[in-house]
């Protein structure tokens, strides 16, 4: 039996679905049968973030209302030999699945797959109740901004509610520098205010334009810094225990940079 | 060497996020209604009212935390600053 993990927000555009992409497709890199399903019905976009935008024929919607089997509607990367995406319905609305339905999906793919991961769309209402139902884990996507903690910290509020104790929380698009000059809130900051354990910082790189561009994510990228970060996140996931370096001590700012993201050497 | 850096408050911008952050969970956590402090407000005027002359125009009240002396935990905490114009007789010992 799989796990099935939620990566989800609250805010819009904080990083979520570039996150389930790098996160599922490390997975698969390292060997493990991977599902991703994309919960943002009628706003699809983990297709194209993938590059599977031309190869869907049946999604999400068609497999809950029947009109075809599971299996039709999964897309096989054929980069990543265990990697599939189960895409959105892009002309219906959120209405068009309910909880129940989503957990039973879930589960079917839980029993085939070693993580089903679900992109959840951005909000508190059905579109997150549904994308959650399945979940036994969850993954809390932020940014250093005001805004984005706040719902971080709605969002952990509900699904704790909701039953999925222990969110995980992924802080994205860090910038050390604008951290080292105090203008920008660093990683204990944001536990502290959250208090909820920290499974990975991914800094804010040029990379993760790129690579959405031409649908390839970062984390098949050796030389991108958010790749490395998003591969330690991988291993966190797995269980494997990768510390986290401190952004305050060590000299060098490239070192520290360098070891923070768990870099051995800068080439 | 930059004679307002000198002067100006020590807060860079990531503590005064901070600060607020932490401010707006607290109501966002306690689930307040913007009436709600107004209804304390009212109410703790009418109970000192008794006792002492107040300005009611200068009466400050808040929710926000602060650390337990206890443990040094973070808790919430209501902070009101009442200022005093004169006690009422019926106050005096």
């Amino acid at each position: 039996m799989g796990e099935v993990i939620v990566v989800t927000s609250g805010k819009g555009g904080v990083g979520k679905t570039t996150t389930t992409a790098n996160l599922g497709t490390g997975l698969a890199l390292r060997g493990k049968n991977v599902v991703l399903v994309d919960a943002d019905i009628g706003l699809r976009n983990l297709d194209v973030v993938m590059g599977l935008e031309n190869r869907i024929v049946y999604d999400l919607v068609d497999v809950v209302d029947g009109n075809c089997r599971l299996r039709q509607a999964l897309i096989k990367d054929k980069r990543y030999s265990t990697l599939y995406l189960l895409p959105a319905a892009q002309t219906k609305d959120k209405s068009a699945v309910n909880p129940q339905q989503m957990q039973k999906l879930c589960q079917e793919l839980a029993e085939e797959y070693d993580y089903v991961i679900v992109d959840c769309p951005a909000g508190i209402e059905q579109g997150f109740k549904n994308a959650i139902a399945g979940a036994s884990r969850a993954v809390v996507v932020t940014t250093p901004e005001v805004s984005a903690v706040r719902d971080a910290d709605r969002i952990i509020g509900l699904l704790e509610a909701s039953g999925l104790r222990n969110p995980q929380l992924v802080i994205n698009r860090l910038r050390i520098d604008m951290v080292k000059r105090g203008d920008m809130m660093n990683i204990d900051d944001m536990i502290d205010i959250l208090a909820i354990d920290l499974i990975g910082v991914v800094p804010d790189d040029e990379a993760i334009v790129i690579s959405t561009n031409r649908g390839e994510p970062a984390v098949t990228n050796e030389a991108s810094m958010a790749g490395q970060a998003y591969r330690n996140i991988v291993r966190r996931i797995m269980g494997e225990d990768v510390p986290f370096m401190n952004l305050e001590s060590d000299s060098g700012f490239v070192s520290r940079l360098a070891k923070m993201f768990g870099f051995k050497k800068i080439k | 060497m930059d004679l307002f850096k000198m002067f100006s408050k020590p807060d860079n911008s990531k503590d005064i996020a901070k600060e607020r952050l932490k401010l707006v969970l607290i109501h966002d956590r306690a689930n307040v209604s913007p009436q709600f402090l107004e209804m304390i407000k009212g109410e703790i005027i009418n109970v000192i009212s008794d006792y002492m002359e107040i300005d009611e125009s200068g009466l400050e009240i808040k929710l926000t935390r602060t650390k337990r002396d206890s443990d040094n935990s973070t808790v919430p905490a209501l902070v009101a600053n009442i200022p005093i114009r004169k006690m009422k007789d019926s106050g005096k010992v």
